[in-house]
């Protein structure tokens, strides 16, 4: 009897998130609350946690609470200290949200926000969760080692290896399209741009502060700092006023390419606490402080979803980037719903920290949970917005044209109801001259937190501002990402390199540091220098292939995760991760080969390649290309492009069959053949 | 009233403990009562040392970066 009074309560929870899906899904025609995306997002996550992760954590991992984790054992107050829970779970939050989970639902708001919301609530509990928590889980029983080390020791070397290199890779996509989605924001915009040149100048105050003047007092600089940001933010609405200074700060996307290569040189050879650390404490605490009201305003503000549930899109012929609801759907949004990159955060830092193994329950599955919210909600802001003006800012000027006539014309003949003066309405509204084009997210969610946040604070009059605020807020950690990413790229290069050429290897030698550094920054400048050159916006091409490459970290995750189970002789439950493993390899395998070999040239990249060749053949110029060079260079990239894809691919399946044959030795031995460290009982904070 | 403050402060406590740990520092207190209760006998890094400790090990090599 007891029982079922226990469960009364989530039963009431799964009724009341069943009914407002329901209600999301079956609105046809009217016009829903925000409200109802986010009840049904919260009921399904608290159900999700209490019933699945507690299945998981008793059955699949069964989580000792008796036994010492890597914090307690290896103790030195430093690496490996048992942290109370809650201080860690927000530790681990600060670490995996980033950029993904807002860009992407943006982008998928073109099909419409149904789709999307699917796909991030069923993805985030059955595979985006169950990554973060298997990961930390298999981590924290080895010491807190990293996904590379822990794919060498269960798999073998030669897949570690492999996985490695594609992590390599991965990184260089994923700085370059962030770099990209920075760029689209900051191109012929003064304002943003002044505000986010700003950041340099105070984050470089700071560290010198915190170095020679107050050292150590992180709390007090991160004060100071938000406010001379708030000031910029301020000082670039006059700037750009301003008939001198404007034409200064109005750059092209290829100057601004230039100053952020050059930028992401500099930056990754400076001493950290110079420039690094103090962006990254201005960043993080911007990040989770704008999560936070950002979740108050749209639960006081209460807007209601403008975009259709589905668009016409759904079949693959949108504006904003190409290919079918399936499989490009669940490319598109990446973290939010499954992210591979968690898997590095969850097999770094996290696993050297949690005080009890039951506590990974709560961190793992749950830190992902609360990412993925914040997908909701940047799928909220973007469909809050006119339909039009959201197809405005995220349609490629290949599709569009230049003017606001022109863009009206086509997105009216779409079926979306806007004017010329509503588009430019709007970027008065936002203090900007044009906001065509301006896809990656960022503007889209701008305008979307703009508007939220006015509605609350200010009005019409503080629009301006706070579409400022909401891009200076994203690419500040877009640009903290590229610099610590570039560092951490250096080292890798310097670790492969060095295999060949040992004094590379050297990472305290100043020739090896610059010539590692140079190869990794020419490496992702070259793709973003491609993607601001390119006529449907970079974006179209770039953010599948990043996904493409995200998603497939993940299944190389849950992969490992599977072998894991199989060796600790538990293969009755591999299910769990299987099933999400599989989904993520039929997306990913599937949107890998058609954008190496699909005949639209839209999506395959030798079609499209085809297309250039036939035209130079002919002796024809085609768009972006003005020089036969030029279109030589288009089908060069296209063929780079196509041999990235097929190696994403080609990892996938090497490691995939490492797998197989690794689980079918387990399954043969009669016992456990995982390389955990044995069990030993000192624990501390026993569950609390 | 008192058990009100004491919590408060240890809310505040807890709060500044996040925010530090999620820009890479962990408690310095607790460093320092490892160091004293383990290890007696060896150096302990002062708050200053302590920070540089950190931030090489946030920043230095084969740490990858977020999402």
């Amino acid at each position: 009897m007891s029982r079922i009074v226990n469960h009364a309560p989530w039963l009431a929870i799964a009724v009341l998130g069943a009914f407002s899906l329901g209600t999301v899904a079956l609105a046809r025609g009217e016009t829903i609350n925000a409200l109802w995306l986010v009840v049904a997002a919260v009921c399904t996550y608290l159900v999700s946690y209490r019933y699945y992760s507690l299945f998981i954590a008793k059955r699949v991992m069964r989580l000792d609470p008796a036994r010492a984790t890597p914090a307690v054992r290896h103790n030195d107050g430093l690496d490996y200290v048992p942290t109370n829970q809650y201080v860690l779970f927000g530790h681990h939050f600060a670490a995996i949200a980033g950029a993904g989970p807002l860009v992407g639902p943006v982008l998928a708001a073109q099909m419409g926000y149904l789709p999307g919301m699917l796909w991030i609530l069923a993805g985030v509990v059955v595979a985006g969760a169950v990554q973060d928590f298997m990961i930390l889980f298999i981590s924290m029983r080895r010491d807190g080692r990293s996904l590379g080390e822990l794919i060498k020791s269960e798999l073998g070397d030669i897949p570690g290896v492999i996985a490695l290199f594609g992590t390599f890779m991965i990184m260089v996509i994923i700085l370059a399209v962030l770099a990209l989605v920075v760029v689209k924001a900051l191109t012929n915009s003064p304002w943003g741009f002044f505000t986010v040149a700003a950041t340099v100048p105070i984050a470089l105050f700071m560290g010198v502060y915190m170095r020679f003047i107050r050292p150590g007092r992180i709390g007090e600089i991160s004060v100071i700092g938000f406010f001379l940001l708030m000031a910029s933010i301020l000082l670039g609405g006059q700037v750009a006023q301003s008939e001198t200074l404007a034409p200064i700060f109005t750059l092209t996307g290829i100057q601004i390419t230039w100053i952020l290569i050059g930028y992401g040189f500099v930056a990754s050879v400076l001493p950290v606490w110079l420039l690094l650390a103090p962006r990254d404490y201005l960043s993080t605490f911007l990040k989770v402080g704008t999560i936070v009201v950002l979740a108050l305003c749209i639960l006081l503000v209460a807007p209601p979803m403008k975009m259709p549930s589905m668009t016409r899109f759904i079949d693959g012929t949108g504006p904003v980037w190409s290919g079918s609801l399936f499989p490009f759907l669940f490319i598109t949004i990446a973290c939010g719903a499954v992210s591979g990159f968690h898997a590095l955060i969850a097999s770094g830092t996290t696993p050297k920290m949690v005080e009890n193994e039951v506590q990974a329950r709560f961190i793992g599955y749950g830190g992902m949970l609360t990412e993925s919210f914040v997908a909701i909600m940047a799928l909220v802001a973007a469909s809050c917005i006119e339909p039009g003006i959201y197809f405005a800012m995220n349609s490629p000027p290949a599709v569009l044209g230049t003017t606001a006539e022109a863009a009206s014309q086509v997105i009216n003949n779409w079926g979306f109801v806007i004017t010329p003066e509503m588009i430019t309405q709007t970027a008065k509204d936002v203090g900007e001259v044009s906001i065509l084009s301006r896809a990656g997210g960022a503007p889209t969610l701008a305008v979307g937190m703009a508007q939220i946040f006015s509605d609350l604070f200010g009005g019409k009059g503080m629009m301006a501002f706070w579409y400022h605020f909401a891009i200076l807020f994203e690419a500040l950690f877009i640009l903290t990402a590229v610099d610590a990413g570039t560092r951490a790229g250096r080292f890798m290069l310097q670790d492969l390199l060095g295999v060949f050429f040992k004094p590379l290897q050297q990472t305290a030698s100043w020739a090896g540091n610059l010539i590692a550094t140079g190869l990794c920054v020419a490496a992702w400048g070259y793709i973003l220098y491609q993607g601001v050159i390119d006529p449907l916006g970079g974006i179209n091409t770039f953010w599948p292939l990043f996904g493409i490459s995200n998603q497939m970290l993940a299944g190389i995750a849950l992969i490992l995760a599977t072998v894991v189970l199989f060796k600790m002789k538990r293969e009755r439950y591999a299910w769990v991760t299987m099933v999400p493993a599989a989904w993520l390899l039929i997306c990913t395998l599937t949107a890998g080969v058609q954008k190496v070999f699909h005949s639209n040239p839209a999506i395959g990249f030798l079609a499209h390649a085809d297309r250039f060749r036939t035209a130079a053949d002919e002796g024809r110029l085609l768009a972006p290309a003005t020089s036969m060079e030029q279109m030589r260079q288009v089908i060069f990239n296209d063929y780079l492009d196509a041999a990235l894809a097929s190696l994403f691919v080609l990892v996938v399946l090497a490691v995939l069959g490492f797998a197989i044959k690794t689980c079918l030795q387990a399954l043969r031995s009669d016992r456990p053949t995982t390389r955990e460290i044995p069990a030993s009982g000192v624990t501390a904070g026993a569950g609390d | 009233m008192g058990s009100m403050k004491s919590n408060l402060s240890r809310f505040r406590g807890y709060f500044e403990q996040t925010a530090k740990l999620m820009v890479g520092v962990p408690d310095y207190d607790t460093y320092i009562e490892h160091m004293q209760g383990r290890h007696p006998d060896q150096p302990v890094m002062t708050y200053r040392e302590f920070l540089d400790n950190r931030l090489e090990a946030r920043y230095g090599a084969g740490k990858a970066g977020c999402c």
